[in-house]
């Protein structure tokens, strides 16, 4: 099963903005509950969409992330950003099943 | 899509992983009467509540760390969790099919719903458009992006008071908006609310629209605080209570109240036999919705199951 990177401030760049394949960040924290259950969808999705889909998460409750958490208005927890081309094309927010999250996510890759 | 079926039998299936499926399980399985837990997430509102202190073993707890304490206890006698949305429920031939998203179907002989309730939207124009941009149903996780800024908490429930105080801690002005003329709850909490310099409760009112162009940036109120109906807000959370989800019961036909909260006998049964009610989804316990309810409604369950399936088992010898 791929690992879900941890990424950091100074891996942001390389592992998101330039990546070559769309990624999924998923910025979440340590005393969010629903994020851990998110992290459970994002493990299993993680291996059935890897050649379409890179899932990285983010901590954005680490004091040292707040200028990537201003710069991406993460308000609310769980919070998915989808990038391509260094560019957020979809954000989705809060706990999904994983059948509604792999059918949101798919149509949105056959779409962008 | 083709259906998983599972081929093992249960004694029993618990919907929901909140206090009352996680206690009615632990009680289950110190029975011996082989259950299996399906929820969407666990711990229900345990998960959402920054701090408990009415819960006689411990004088102060997270509801996160309480959830795990649970969990860790359930999960010690091998029960079974799964993690997946129930969408239909059937009873044939006096078993239970009981169906997920994700196309698994399995099979019981009784069925406990705790599914629990879930929270209440504002219902206001333009609320969709502003979650996660300023609007917030779950202060415990979003509560620490508001650091420094504005904000109100819609409700003058027990769950609006600790919101009040958690972002207290947090924010620079928060202003809580009551539809009543009071705050409900425990007088010692909302003490410390009335005396705190940095918290406006705004009585009798009501938010009629929330505005802004990328983000929440005002709210418009029912009547005039200061002279303005209009109050620039960065952060807005909702917290006006709960409401049942009646979809499972409705496919049941099981017997609700007006509201839709499931109506219990003494020992939790429901009006359709095999099937049980827990928790904050009953009418229960007097009304009282509490953890410590929520996890006695489970154990009464699992007494009545347990009875339930010896006399089944009498009866077909």
């Amino acid at each position: 099963m791929p690992q879900i990177i941890d990424l950091t401030n100074k891996t942001f760049e390389k592992e998101v903005l330039k990546s070559k394949i769309p990624v999924l960040v998923d910025f979440w924290a340590s005393w969010c509950s629903s994020c851990k259950m998110l992290e459970l969808v994002l493990n299993e999705l993680a291996s059935e969409l890897k050649n379409k889909l890179k899932i990285v998460k983010f901590d954005a409750g680490d004091p040292k992330s707040q200028k990537l958490v201003k710069k991406y208005q993460i308000q609310s927890i769980p919070n998915l950003q989808l990038f391509k081309n260094g560019k957020v094309v979809k954000e989705l927010i809060g706990l999904k099943s994983k059948e509604t999250l792999k059918k949101e996510l798919s149509f949105i890759l056959n779409n962008i | 899509m083709p259906r998983d079926i599972s081929k093992t039998l249960y004694d029993t299936i618990i919907i929901g992983a909140g206090p009352a499926g996680l206690t009615a399980s632990i009680y289950l399985s110190y029975y011996k009467v082989s259950n299996l837990i399906i929820s969407d997430s666990i711990g229900g509102k345990l998960s959402l509540a920054h701090k408990i202190c009415n819960f006689p073993p411990e004088k102060e707890i997270t509801g996160t760390r309480l959830k795990e304490k649970i969990l860790e206890h359930t999960k010690s006698l091998k029960n079974k969790i799964i993690l997946d949305e129930v969408i239909k429920l059937e009873k044939k031939d006096n078993i239970f099919s009981v169906i997920t998203l994700n196309g698994k179907e399995f099979k019981s002989k009784t069925i406990l719903l705790a599914f629990g309730t879930r929270k209440k939207k504002l219902d206001i124009f333009n609320e969709e458009r502003y979650i996660g941009k300023g609007v917030s149903y779950c202060f415990s996780c979003d509560s620490m992006f508001f650091k420094n800024k504005k904000v109100a908490i819609i409700g003058n429930g027990p769950s609006a008071v600790f919101a009040v105080l958690c972002l207290i801690k947090i924010a620079k002005k928060v202003y809580q908006i009551c539809l009543e003329d009071s705050i409900k709850g425990e007088t010692f909490w909302i003490e410390r609310i009335l005396n705190n310099p940095k918290v406006e409760v705004l009585y009798r009112t009501k938010v009629t629209e929330l505005g802004g162009e990328n983000k929440l940036e005002f709210i418009i109120l029912n009547k005039s605080f200061k002279n303005k109906k209009k109050l620039p807000i960065d952060g807005v959370f909702i917290e006006i209570g709960f409401e049942p989800d009646t979809t499972l019961t409705k496919q049941l036909k099981i017997k609700t109240d007006k509201l839709g909260y499931i109506v219990v006998n003494k020992d939790q049964s429901t009006n359709i036999s095999g099937v049980w009610a827990s928790g904050d989804i009953t009418t229960g316990s007097n009304g009282f919705k509490q953890i410590i309810t929520a996890c006695a409604e489970g154990g009464i369950a699992a007494k009545s199951i347990f009875v339930f399936l010896e006399n089944l088992l009498k009866n077909q010898k």
